[in-house]
């Protein structure tokens, strides 16, 4: 029997487990801000729609918000229990900035989540709309630090290293603002709200195929359209500019992606190939001549490194970031598409009654989680072998931990996640399924004859 | 100027420690306060008189969970960020009871959104959350009296091996921690349950009461014996006097807590829970101080480098501060627990 290899089940491990934890940021960010919309738009217009679509939200918001809570303090620890050595190595820079997350983000949105669900009838009403801002606001300052530091981790620069390997910071601007972390945050920013914006327009599609809750999915897929039709366009501009970054200071990563084993100015873009490692060239290619270069350098002729250009132990196994990058890019040009259809028809005064239209959003209501999850494939497997980009390599940073302790705590984490995501889902898709409440009745009505199940407070 | 300067670089190293194990002291102390009533209401769930009794235990700390949880990340986040190497020794030394305090977190902090949209399968969500809460201040236990014991380090690396955190002195801590947790679970149900709620929770709060005092006692006997640099550290002449407090002020703490529940006070028997923890909690820093890593590594060794520190501080003092405050304030708001039926 082979020797349990602690690396790559701790590898495996950190995937499975920060792949469920961001699914749930994805939505909460952009949900919480959209709460705090409907919340504000309640407060000016007076209009109680608003009210009782967040009043319904608020408890699908509730259930994510838990499970990226509880999928979020597991990651704080396994820094340490699976990459000891880069938290002591690494200690100095990240530990900071992970630790103002702490600080400004986490305390803000805990602070303020119990008056968020549960002070509505307790607190004034701007009190109540101040505390979803700060919950907002907080959900968003914690993307501002992780997206920061493992930006860092990407394009690592304000650092020195010490004699005995330990990192210190020189200049903590430099740090917290290095070269891909503008790119990065936007980019995942607004794929958290695109991602928002489609599970709230699909269910407000759904609603209105079923013909009920009408003026409240009117409500749900027009306001999650309008911001659908700016922002996947917007979006691609940005992923744009963050290849072009990418290109500059992880060139390993974007050869990975296109699967360009070769250096040169006529790059093409490959469409589709399955990357082969054992002879560094692609199988079953389909590429259109020179659009690599073109789209990676916007010159006609730029040059395009190639994997082969890097010595092997410096490259990551492109069939990964490849095949993910594939998919991302794919969701994004089915949301341009979706958000200008919507558009037209919205213009045409057909939205709400071109029912293939309706279920295309339904369909599409889950696609910027898997684009959010094919992303972050992309940047974590393309910048292998290093956890620090040129600096410390994963293989050097794992844990002094036996592997059956890893193999153990991997089959757990699947049991686990696996009942709580069941779970979540189902009963999130209860309250969806049961709908917003039209009229809530006075607060301490009697509500025991109904299942709370569905409805908590109704 | 220059001699401000030079003096600042010889003090920052010194000082900058100090003070980051007093607020991660801060930190882990809140969350073994806050937590420890949280996860205590776990523990105490399937005992509860009725089904509306867990309800209501439910629900009055259902708004706050998420914020007592926080300072627990504050714990390993902070940790990670001032004393690197206390860090990556620790985890991978307690790799199995962090993993399954984690788990048991996650089940446990489900369980509050999941229990009250369910209906079939409540008894589900009630045995994720008595569980979670068990399996969660059972692994704090244990990680404690590891903690104390020390953990084997060669060349900045835990060396030693999976189960070296599985003594019968951290299965014993285990346990009293556990006992700790229930009495302050009790504490917040006389605090905040009604009337028949809170009469079976003062019977709770006696029972745990005497389980702790016989474990403080225990404790108080077995560390001293074990680690004779510890009972130097106690019973040297000019210290006993100094720390002899702390002894005396924890038996006026039980025999406080005993008249509380005899006397049938409201608020009482928490605080003075509180403040056994906080003695308890002072007694173990009197005997592990300045060790970090026992029995090698002081916090000047394992501190992040003093830039850092320093970074942290900057905002860390504004901050902690302004946290403190809202935290109060969502107490406040939020302390009269409504009926069961209220859940958002």
């Amino acid at each position: 029997m082979p020797e349990l290899d602690p690396l790559l089940l701790s590898r495996i491990q950190f995937a499975f487990t920060i792949s469920f934890h961001i699914i749930f940021p994805s939505f909460t960010i952009g949900l919480a801000a959209w709460l705090m919309v409907l919340e504000g738009l309640w407060i000016k217009t007076g209009k109680q729609i608003y009210a009782d679509i967040s009043r319904h939200w608020i408890k699908i918001f509730a259930v994510s918000f838990g499970m990226g809570v509880v999928s979020g303090v597991v990651m704080s620890y396994e820094f340490g229990t699976n990459w000891s050595e880069l938290s002591r190595l690494g200690g100095n820079v990240i530990g900071p900035l992970l630790a103002y997350e702490v600080l400004t983000a986490f305390f803000l949105e805990a602070g303020f989540l119990g008056i968020m669900l549960f002070g509505r009838d307790r607190v004034p009403k701007w009190v109540h709309f101040f505390a979803t801002c700060m919950v907002a606001l907080g959900t968003t300052i914690s993307a501002f630090w992780i997206i920061s530091a493992n930006s860092w981790m990407q394009t690592p620069q304000g650092y020195r290293v010490a004699d005995d390997g330990v990192l210190h910071v020189t200049d903590w601007a430099k740090v917290i603002f290095n070269p891909s972390f503008p790119y990065r945050l936007t980019h995942m920013v607004s794929a958290a709200y695109l991602t928002t914006a489609f599970v709230v327009s699909g269910i407000g599609a759904w609603y209105i195929l079923r013909d009920r809750s009408l003026p409240h999915g009117r409500i749900m897929l027009g306001m999650g359209l309008s911001l659908i039709v700016w922002l996947a366009p917007l979006q691609l501009i940005i992923g744009d500019l963050h290849g072009l970054n990418a290109r500059e200071y992880q060139p390993a990563k974007i050869a990975a992606v296109e699967a360009h084993w070769e250096t040169r100015r006529d790059a093409p873009l490959v469409l589709f190939a399955w990357p082969d490692t054992k002879t560094e060239s692609n199988l079953y290619e389909i590429a259109i001549p020179n659009l690599g270069s073109l789209i990676l350098t916007h010159e006609w002729d730029g040059e395009v490194r190639g994997l082969k250009s890097f010595p092997p132990d410096e490259r990551p196994d492109p069939v990964i970031p490849f095949f993910s990058f594939r998919i991302m890019v794919g969701i994004g040009f089915i949301m341009i598409g979706l958000g200008v259809t919507g558009a037209v028809l919205w213009l045409r005064g057909r939205l709400y009654t071109t029912r293939w239209f309706l279920r295309a959003m339904v369909m599409a209501s889950p696609l910027g989680f898997i684009a959010v999850l094919a992303g972050w494939f992309v940047a974590e497997v393309g910048r292998q072998p290093w956890v620090v980009y040129g600096v410390l390599r994963t293989a050097d940073a794992v844990s002094p931990v036996p592997g059956g302790s890893v193999l153990a705590s991997i089959a757990l984490f699947v049991v686990v996640y696996g009942i709580v995501f069941g779970a979540g889902v189902y009963y999130m898709g209860k309250l969806v399924a049961h709908g917003p409440d039209e009229t809530p009745p006075e607060p301490g009505a009697d509500t025991s004859h109904r299942p709370m199940a569905a409805a908590g407070r109704p | 100027m220059t001699a401000t300067a030079v003096e600042m670089s010889q003090v920052l190293p010194i000082l900058l420690p100090l003070i980051w194990a007093g607020i991660l002291a801060l930190a882990v102390f809140l969350y073994v306060l806050l937590g420890g009533y949280d996860l205590g209401l776990g523990v105490l769930f399937p005992l509860a008189p009725s089904h509306r009794d867990r309800d209501a235990m439910m629900a009055s700390v259902a708004p706050f969970w998420d914020g007592n949880e926080t300072w627990l990340v504050l714990g390993g986040g902070g940790l990670l960020a001032a004393f690197p190497l206390a860090y990556s020794v620790m985890l991978p030394a307690l790799y199995i009871p962090i993993i399954l305090m984690l788990l048991g977190l996650i089940l446990r902090g489900v369980a509050f959104e999941f229990r009250f949209k369910s209906t079939r399968s409540r008894w589900a969500w009630d045995l994720a959350f008595s569980g979670g809460s068990t399996i969660a201040a059972l692994t704090q236990g244990a990680t404690i009296g590891a903690f104390v014991e020390g953990f084997a380090v060669t060349d900045s690396q835990f060396s030693g091996g999976a189960f070296d955190w599985l003594t019968p002195f951290s299965a014993v801590t285990a346990i009293a921690v556990l006992s700790g947790y229930v009495l302050l679970s009790a504490g917040w149900l006389i605090m905040k349950a009604d009337d028949a709620l809170r009469e079976w929770a003062y019977g709770v709060a006696r029972y745990a009461l005497i389980a702790v005092a016989f474990f403080i006692a225990a404790f108080s006997l077995w560390t001293p014996f074990q680690h004779p640099d510890i009972a130097a550290r106690w019973f040297t002449p000019g210290n006993l006097v100094m720390f002899g407090a702390i002894p005396l002020l924890t038996l006026a703490s039980l025999a406080g807590l005993w008249r509380g529940i005899d006397k049938r006070q409201r608020y009482a028997p928490f605080l003075w829970g509180a403040a056994l923890f906080l003695l308890c909690y002072m007694g173990l820093a009197v005997s592990l101080f300045p060790f970090i890593i026992p029995p090698d590594i002081t916090i000047w060794q394992a501190a992040a480098a003093p830039e850092s520190q320093l970074f942290m501080l900057y905002g860390a003092v504004p901050l902690l501060p302004l946290i403190l405050g809202y935290t109060a304030y969502s107490y406040y708001v939020l302390w009269e627990t409504p009926g069961e039926d209220a859940y958002h």
